[in-house]
């Protein structure tokens, strides 16, 4: 369908931007890179009065590292970060997440900021950024507020941000050596949501599993980190037996939604199915690299 | 209403599009350029792509006031001298569409490719064709077009 009425705002600066978030509110919506919020208009699914576009502005877009974070501005489209050794060098995590988003025409407009504060709980870029903990940067009329990815995430589309706040980064600490990431997913036909996702990420030292993160997408109103498997992995060596009682002690709290794509159950089978995957290519892939 | 200036196949264009007209409606209806398709108007089936400043978007996924200042591609702008180009050609040649719907979408979506990557294999055109979506042709000679314009290219 056609998109409803809408007033329009193109601020170009962050203090434009949260001075009109400040005078709007719930009525506003935030327009980024538009993949998700242009179909809910469409579909009638949202109505904001007025949409407040951060395209225009500059200092929004970037990638950036320092101190062994990397800083990725709200604004940056998929694809620049999807091409950028940068990223792929220290969030490798995130490299192999983006190329799995939507198709190539999606990403060329969709944004990094815009996936993580839409919060889709079967999308990819937030089941990366629960498993490696980033930082959500947003600045408001009272001035910014740093939001770690576990209390970011509140529900289905929903963020702790508030109403007159604007998401201006992302930040992710960077990869340790003898880090191993993938990215699993399973889904109808290429490029669609996933019904499950899993984002793995381990860190080797000497042979032993000292750091392992596991964060599912697609099961639940939220990303859900694995722990209970992460705390068995932390301290093992890898073999097939332990990334088997992994994959158990993942799904065993897990309590998929089922829809016409599939059940609960099959999604819980799917999901034993990707720990196994991951957890393998991710050991496979920190054997390999000597970051 | 806002006045808008950008830069459509070549040619500078204005128009005072509604806030919530998309950049696909704008060029059929304000700059009578049909030729991009619209389908499903929520971004999933690839008709109506064209090349936004070097890359292929979805032009029912941007509004119209958007694209002010920047340079739109669209199949009208192709093979500007009236012939076929290289990738027009060599999809003429493999009988690469039958209804003609999902036509310009998918030629748009293979320039921008064949752009970056003139001698993409076919692993690479597949992904990159991958989010459009074709009711008739069963996609292999659609993938079999770009292929032979790849082909082509390269022994250009």
């Amino acid at each position: 369908m056609k998109l409803p009425p809408v007033e329009y705002e193109a601020p170009t600066t962050v203090a434009e931007a949260i001075d009109l978030l400040a005078e709007y509110l719930d009525e506003a919506s935030v327009l980024a890179g538009g993949q998700s919020l242009i179909p809910l208009l469409a579909l009638r699914l949202a109505r904001p009065a007025v949409l407040i576009d951060i395209n225009g502005i500059d200092e929004l877009s970037g990638v950036s590292a320092a101190d062994g974070w990397m800083t990725i501005g709200a604004m940056t489209r998929e694809y620049v970060a999807e091409e950028s050794q940068a990223v792929a060098d220290a969030v490798p995590l995130l490299a192999a997440a983006l190329p799995l988003i939507g198709h190539e025409a999606i990403r060329s407009r969709g944004t990094i900021g815009g996936s993580l504060a839409h919060a889709d709980p079967a999308a990819e870029l937030p089941a990366v950024a629960r498993a490696l903990d980033a930082e959500f940067v947003v600045r408001g009329p009272s001035g910014e507020r740093v939001i770690p990815a576990a209390q970011w995430f509140e529900g289905y589309l929903t963020t702790s941000r508030r109403p007159d706040e604007l998401l201006a980064e992302v930040r992710f600490q960077a990869a340790k050596p003898g880090t191993g990431v993938s990215f699993q997913e399973v889904s109808r036909r290429h490029g669609d949501f996933a019904m499950v996702g899993l984002a793995v990420s381990l860190v080797l030292s000497g042979g032993v599993i000292s750091d392992a993160r596991l964060a599912f997408a697609g099961v639940s109103d939220v990303p859900v980190r694995a722990t209970a498997a992460e705390d068995l992995l932390t301290g093992d060596r890898p073999s097939t037996e332990l990334f088997d009682e992994a994959a158990r002690r993942a799904t065993d709290d897990i309590d998929p939604p089922a829809d016409l794509h599939g059940s609960s159950d099959y999604r819980k089978t799917v999901a034993a199915a990707l720990v196994r995957r991951g957890l393998r290519a991710a050991a496979d892939n920190a054997a390999r690299g000597s970051n | 209403m806002a006045d808008i200036t950008l830069r459509v196949n070549g040619a500078t264009r204005t128009g005072s599009p509604e806030a919530r007209k998309t950049l696909a409606d704008f060029l059929r209806d304000d700059l009578d350029l049909t030729g991009t398709h619209v389908g499903c108007e929520h971004g999933v089936c690839g008709a109506c792509t064209v090349i936004v400043d070097g890359r292929a978007v979805r032009s029912c996924l941007m509004l119209a006031v958007q694209a002010a200042g920047h340079e739109v591609t669209t199949i009208e702008g192709l093979a500007a001298d009236g012939g076929l180009g290289t990738l027009q050609q060599a999809m003429w040649d493999s009988h690469s569409f039958q209804c003609g719907f999902c036509t310009p979408g998918f030629v748009m979506q293979a320039t921008a490719l064949l752009n970056d990557h003139p001698d993409a294999g076919e692993q690479q055109i597949r992904e990159a064709l991958s989010g459009n979506i074709c009711r008739c042709t069963g996609y292999q000679s659609i993938i079999d077009g770009v292929l032979l314009a790849a082909e082509r290219n390269r022994e250009r």
